[in-house]
């Protein structure tokens, strides 16, 4: 018998390091080859771990949350002969491995000399679901465009319930699509109303920030603490707007995509920096630098199953209306199945928030730092708009816009809400070529 | 002129057509199906089953020849066997009588009516039926066009005399003393072995340069070393030109470049069927079309609103199990379901000497998408059941991606491994790994233990290959 360490791989896209988000296995446990150890999460995607040898965990090299080199060791297994490599000092641990036996107060120092209990349960089959454990059940997530596995049965109920087999994870044997993967989507999914309760509920579940989840925490907590914002709202009438882009879904190629209100505010944008290239920047506070870009690169705002997420559509100073459409819907649905690659959710210059129909009357944007000014868009509503003579029913929107107030005055942001709103209220500027009077 | 109108009008009683009217028709819609012929199509009159019926029986006669011959290693013996062929063939009419029959109830029990004579369109959604008693039209709210498809003839050999199709070597009378069949595909071969077991001289003409070109070569060499013993002799790379002027034989023209002149009762032509697309006037409709085909979603509508197709006329594979699935499927579509085709297989049999059997992809096919496959292969020779039937020729492969082993396809050549093709499609439509076919306990002694052999070799090769 010998050891082998098993140590945190390559998992692409050049990243340095990972974050544990799941352990597959626990001290004491036996394992297989192609055992899946443990998922660590880049700045995208979950990764599986699997154990390239058969043999018993005997060390754990960190917990959920931590965030674990590429190349360190993750997990030491006891393993036959063949198997084993020359032993190395354990090395010190970033945090005391988890020790879920209670007789062992000491896993650290006790356990590479002792050896483990013999396991009660049969080996662990590969792949398992891992529902309890992180309250995530998702699986290596499908590449884009590989059809989802999934029995006869589980595809009949979908078509059924109207839902699209690709959204929903799976957690069976190579990633197929259980009847109760299909259950706890349609359970996840809106419009699942809560059933009535009786009695008083005490409970409280604690639930571990990791992933994602924790990832946006300290961003927002980041920008939050740093800058100091000044948001402007600013009422537009898009009646006009929205009649063009009517006009324009109607008599549309049926290759060419169905334009949302986005593509506009997203060619307004680039007209709008361009008058005032210094919100069109990335300050860099430690160093005391702003850099604007030439580039506009637009981060939009994306809600996605894990939570938000900002894919960036790059050099939309390049893009037509439809090319805007096109690579904002694309790179939204990136996002959304997590298959957005690295290049996609990073080097955004401005952002764009919007919540569409749940966009409210004003919201107070938290600016993606580094950026200095995101641009907050609210739900269009039919107002009455008293035009000198009568009240005339108009389709109103407001933007909210929030701004770095260090290196933003209040008079630049107003000047610049309220070239949007020229632009959107007449949208043949937005199409202008050259400098309008 | 009498004039009917309907909610459903199915074009073609085959697999694809009375399936599609028998299902529409037991949910209460108000289905008419035009057939020219018997019901039951191309399989159940001239196809699937009488050749079935024909193979079972050469089976049959050539196990009793082989006993009388004094070669059998069991040590049964038996007196020269006779065969009545056209007795036989009484035989065969009355299964498919029998086949007929249920077909015909099974449309009169979910009140579908049924319209006699060949059906043409008038325009998308009516057509003329020139029945015995007279001109029908028949107007319908969605159509179903389930024509089929017939054998393809060849240019230098028109059908008619000595030159046969399918369909006249499943009703010949007699054993013909010497066969030619031009066509090593699956039908030219299951024809010419049981012709060849009841007693013909039999010749495949093959102008590609190998025997069933859609298999890789390691699936159909038990096939070649068959038909060897068979006595049949393959000619591949050799190309049909048409009848020597005396009329009595095939001109043929071999790989090398000399001519040969085959001496035949019977010349078999078996390059394939087409699609019946002409003759009924679908060229007014002007239906997108793929290749000879009709063009198809995956919900088997036609470029037109409200006509769908099933079957051999929208393409391949030409496969009974295909059609009937997809009339299924327009059925339940027609009656406000929401269905898309979405079969991860449709397996297919090709019932040769011995038979071939697969579902999924090939390892080449499977390669070619992209991903990393392993395959596992076990034969025969090492399952017990399959000595103990004296047919251990062939194996069954699988093939599976090597990240997480899902089950890509699953193929195999040997006695009676059709049956065994049930399985295959199973592990394929519920997404099984290696290691469900693996752990699955197979029975014992059976032939289908060699699956899971199969699926333990892909296994073992994959931790030798991962092996530090």
């Amino acid at each position: 018998m010998g050891e082998r360490a098993i140590k945190l791989p390559d998992v692409g896209e050049g990243v340095a390091e990972a974050e544990l988000v799941e352990w597959h296995v626990k001290l004491g446990d036996l394992v297989r080859e192609d055992t899946v150890l443990a998922a660590v999460m880049t700045d995208k995607a979950t990764v599986e771990i699997p154990s390239p040898v058969e043999g018993e965990v005997i060390w754990l090299g960190a917990e959920v949350g931590d965030v674990v080199a590429i190349g360190s060791e993750l997990v030491r297994l006891k393993v036959a002969g063949d198997d084993a490599e020359a032993p190395a000092p354990l090395p010190p641990a970033a945090s005391a491995p988890r020790a879920p036996d209670a007789d062992r107060p000491e896993p650290r120092a006790a356990v590479p000399r002792q050896p483990a209990p013999a396991p009660q349960t049969p080996l662990p089959r590969p792949h398992q679901a891992s529902a309890q454990t992180s309250g995530q059940a998702w699986g290596a997530p499908r590449r884009d465009g590989e059809k989802p596995i999934a029995s006869p049965a589980v595809r009949l109920r979908a078509r059924e319930a109207g839902v699209d087999l690709r959204q929903v994870a799976g957690t069976g044997p190579a990633g197929r699509i259980t009847h109760e993967d299909f259950d706890a989507f349609v359970a996840r999914a809106p419009g699942a109303a809560p059933s009535r309760g009786v009695a008083a509920r005490t409970a409280i579940t604690e639930v571990k920030l990791v992933g994602l989840r924790r990832r946006i925490a300290e961003k927002m907590a980041l920008a939050h603490a740093r800058i100091p914002h000044i948001t402007y709202v600013e009422e537009i009438d898009v009646t006009a707007l929205e009649d063009l882009r009517a006009i324009l879904n109607r008599d549309k190629r049926e290759e060419q995509p169905r334009l949302t209100l986005l593509p506009f505010l997203m060619r307004a944008i680039v007209r709008a920096v361009a008058d005032q290239p210094q919100l069109n920047a990335l300050y860099d506070d430690d160093a005391g630098i702003l850099r604007q870009y030439a580039g506009v690169h637009v981060g939009l705002a994306a809600q996605t199953a894990n939570g938000l997420m900002v894919p960036v559509v790059r050099h939309t100073e390049t893009l037509d209306l439809w090319a805007c459409a096109a690579e904002a819907a694309r790179v939204a649905e990136a996002a959304r199945t997590g298959t957005a690659a690295r290049e996609t959710l990073t080097g955004s210059t401005i952002t764009i928030s919007s919540l569409g129909a749940m966009g409210g009357v004003a919201s107070t944007p938290i600016i993606n730092h580094p950026e200095v000014a995101i641009v907050g868009v609210n739900k269009i509503m039919t107002r009455p708009v008293w035009d000198g003579a009568a009240f005339l029913p108009r389709k109103m929107m407001n933007l909210s816009s929030s701004f770095d107030h260090r290196v933003v005055d209040g008079w630049d942001a107003a000047t610049f809400v309220q070239r949007l709103k020229t632009l959107l209220e007449t949208p043949a500027l937005i199409f202008m070529e050259g400098r309008e009077p | 002129m009498k004039a009917m109108s309907c909610k459903l009008l199915v074009i073609g009683a085959g697999p694809g057509g009375y399936v599609c009217a028998t299902r529409s028709g037991q949910r209460g819609i108000d289905t008419v199906i035009v057939e020219a012929k018997k019901p039951g199509g191309t399989c159940l009159n001239v196809g699937c089953i009488p050749s079935k019926a024909l193979i079972h029986a050469a089976d049959e006669y050539h196990k009793v020849a082989r006993f009388a011959a004094g070669d059998s290693p069991l040590g049964i013996g038996a007196s020269e066997p006779r065969i009545d062929l056209a007795r036989t063939m009484q035989w065969k009419d009355e299964i498919v009588g029998r086949l007929n029959g249920g077909v015909a109830g099974l449309l009169k029990n979910a009140s579908v009516k049924v319209v006699e004579g060949w059906a043409r369109f008038r325009d998308g959604k009516t057509v003329e039926v020139e029945t015995e008693t007279g001109l029908q039209t028949i107007h319908a709210e969605q159509v179903v066009i389930a024509t089929g498809s017939r054998p393809v003839e060849l240019p230098a050999l028109p059908f008619g005399g000595r030159v046969i199709s399918s369909t006249e070597a499943l009703a010949l009378r007699q054993v013909p003393s010497r066969l030619v069949v031009v066509g090593a595909g699956y039908i030219g071969l299951e024809l010419g072995t049981a012709f060849a077991k009841l007693g013909a001289h039999v010749t495949v003409v093959e102008a590609l340069p190998r025997i069933l070109p859609q298999y890789d070569a390691a699936l159909t060499r038990p096939v070649e070393v068959r038909l060897r013993q068979l006595g049949v002799e393959v000619l591949t790379g050799a190309k049909a030109t048409g009848l020597t002027p005396a009329g009595d034989a095939l001109a043929v023209e071999t790989g090398d470049g000399q001519h040969k002149a085959l001496a035949a009762d019977h010349i078999l032509v078996a390059v394939g069927r087409a699609p019946l697309t002409a003759g009924w006037g679908l060229e007014a409709l002007d239906l997108d079309r793929d290749g000879p085909f009709l063009r198809i979603d995956a919900r088997c509508r036609t470029s037109m609103r409200g006509v769908y197709a099933i079957g051999d006329v929208t393409g391949e594979p030409m496969l009974a199990h295909r059609a009937s699935a997809q009339g299924e499927l327009v059925a339940r579509i027609v009656a406000g379901d929401d269905r898309i085709w979405d079969s991860a297989c449709i397996p297919a049999i090709c019932f040769t000497d011995p038979e071939i059997a697969v579902a999924g992809l090939l390892p080449e096919a499977a390669r070619a998408t992209g991903v990393e496959i392993l395959t596992g292969l076990s034969p025969f020779q090492a399952n017990g059941r399959a000595l103990t039937l004296g047919e251990d020729a062939g194996f069954i492969r699988v093939v599976a991606r090597a990240d997480n082993h899902l089950v890509l396809g699953i193929q195999g050549v040997g006695a009676g491994i059709a049956e065994l093709s049930a399985g295959f499609a199973l592990a394929l439509e519920m997404g099984a790994r290696l290691e469900d076919i693996a752990a699955t306990v197979h029975a014992h002694p059976t032939q289908s233990e060699t699956l899971m052999e199969a699926a333990r070799n892909a296994l073992g090769h994959s931790q030798r290959h991962h092996a530090p």
